[in-house]
């Protein structure tokens, strides 16, 4: 059994299998991750480069710990320290590092469909850490292994979806991946940051009241307002947003109902998450970073064979 | 086809493994069996039940093994991994390492490097049913045997079990 495409560009070209083997071969990773040496020779003779054209902490350091704990070589690059700032082309670069004999690309751009792109171009197999407001599909997946870890199932799952739906690549790779897994989908957020037609494209209910929302789930997926990625005011203050769309101990007390609160990060704190609320009892963050790592792992190890 | 070993063969086998291990560890005191992922499990679970009813206060330290991230063919086919359980450290213990079929020696090999992710073991043994000795790639050689047999590498054995296949036999196909 192996995955039925080469590379992972989105969840939109993933089979359920596919998702389905991504995360079974991540829970036998995160076992391995418990151990006293948390390190397997799989990828010894893989070489790996994470290619970063935006920033990023998590995902970044998530991606190199995933390679390293599978014993690949890594190389990294920041597009700020490189020779794109002094004009390179994104294919150059690639092919520049490509002939250093690298098997796999790691990439992250604010350009949309980059990494469709070099699918296209080059022979390596790539892995998209992110493409503008496009996808993130390893996001997705992790957060699907924590939801399943925690609640125990996909299939039927209540998910709310909270917050900047327009510019979110996680709220995108995340709507593919419930819905193939036969999970219930609610977009929640105010009306400026939710696309239109997003309800037949994929699927989905929308809701424009929070509490509404928050009362029907059993997992809210908070997302981060993206602020570099909103070129005109969409909504007049990040306080007026906090009073309508923030999420805080006494809203979720006042449920009457235990819900499993999630965010990619990095949070915006006191404006989509108040405090109280993102180190409470509740949050499952941490641990969605913590199985970043395994998600990874099992992407690339699936990724590696010819 | 030819039958290696039928249910009963295959039942006394499993009890005189048992009792050589016991033969050779009296009291099991610093000793842990490791199941090989997937087969291997039949085998060892048996032997641990064996074990359990022989050893005064009938309880061993059993752990399981999963190898697919040891192997040594990773990029040239994909093998879908089973789960790992080993909820101790082999620090100064002497592990029993037990699988189905001792055949190239590639998955034991996996399974020592494996096994020091969980601590350094003060000794490993090897026990396996079925070992086809002259296939071997590795110099590996196991320490309790069910069965020696000689084969060539067209030929395949194949070990079912009942909790599995329905009936217990080892058959020559």
């Amino acid at each position: 059994m192996k995955l039925s495409t080469k590379h992972l560009l989105g969840i939109k070209d993933l089979t359920r299998d596919d998702i389905q083997l991504i995360l079974t071969t991540a829970a036998q990773f995160k076992e391995v991750l418990q151990r006293p040496v948390k390190k397997v020779p799989s990828l010894r003779d893989v070489t790996i480069v994470n290619l970063f054209y935006e920033n990023s902490t998590r995902t970044r350091m998530s991606f190199e710990l995933a390679e390293r704990r599978l014993s690949a070589d890594v190389l990294n690059f920041a597009a700020t320290t490189s020779s794109a700032a002094k004009g390179e082309t994104l294919l150059d670069t690639v092919n520049n590092i490509l002939s250093m004999k690298v098997d796999m690309v790691v990439m992250r751009h604010s350009a949309s469909g980059a990494p469709h792109f070099l699918a296209k171009h080059i022979p390596a197999a790539i892995v998209n850490a992110g493409d503008g407001i496009n996808e993130h599909p390893t996001q997705a997946l992790l957060d699907a292994f924590s939801m399943k870890e925690k609640l125990g199932r996909l299939e039927g799952l209540k998910v709310a979806i909270i917050g900047d739906i327009m510019h979110s690549r996680v709220a995108l790779s995340n709507m593919y991946l419930l819905r193939k897994m036969g999970a219930e989908i609610t977009i929640a957020g105010p009306p400026t940051l939710i696309p239109k037609y997003i309800e037949e494209a994929l699927d989905v209910r929308v809701e424009y009241n929070l509490k509404r929302a928050l009362q029907w789930c059993d997992v809210a997926n908070v997302l981060r307002i993206q602020l570099e990625r909103q070129n005109q005011p969409l909504f007049s203050s990040l306080r007026e947003y906090n009073l309508a769309y923030g999420i805080n101990r006494r809203l979720l007390e006042s449920l009457g109902k235990d819900i499993v609160i999630m965010h990619p990060g990095p949070i915006n704190r006191g404006v989509e998450l108040d405090s109280d609320v993102a180190d409470g009892p509740f949050s499952i963050v941490l641990n969605q970073v913590e199985n970043g790592v395994a998600v990874r792992m099992a992407v690339l190890y699936l990724l590696a064979g010819e | 086809m030819k039958t290696i070993l039928s249910g009963q063969q295959l039942s006394l086998t499993v009890k005189r493994l048992a009792h050589q291990i016991l033969e050779n560890n009296a009291s099991l005191q610093d000793t842990v069996v490791i199941g090989l992922q997937p087969r291997g499990i039949f085998l060892s679970d048996r032997i641990v039940t064996e074990l359990e009813t022989l050893v005064t206060g009938g309880k061993i330290a059993y752990g399981k093994l999963d190898i697919t991230f040891y192997r040594d063919d990773v990029r040239k086919s994909l093998h879908i991994a089973n789960s790992t359980d080993i909820p101790f450290s082999l620090e100064n213990k002497h592990v029993i390492l037990i699988d189905d079929v001792l055949y190239t020696g590639r998955t034991i090999r996996a399974a020592l490097d494996a096994l020091l992710a969980f601590g350094r073991p003060s000794k490993v043994s090897l026990c396996v049913l079925i070992d086809r000795r002259f296939s071997r790639e590795l110099p590996i050689q196991p320490d309790f045997t069910g069965k020696t047999i000689d084969t060539i590498i067209s030929q395949k054995v194949k070990v079912c079990w009942k909790e599995r296949d329905e009936v217990d036999e080892v058959v020559l196909i």
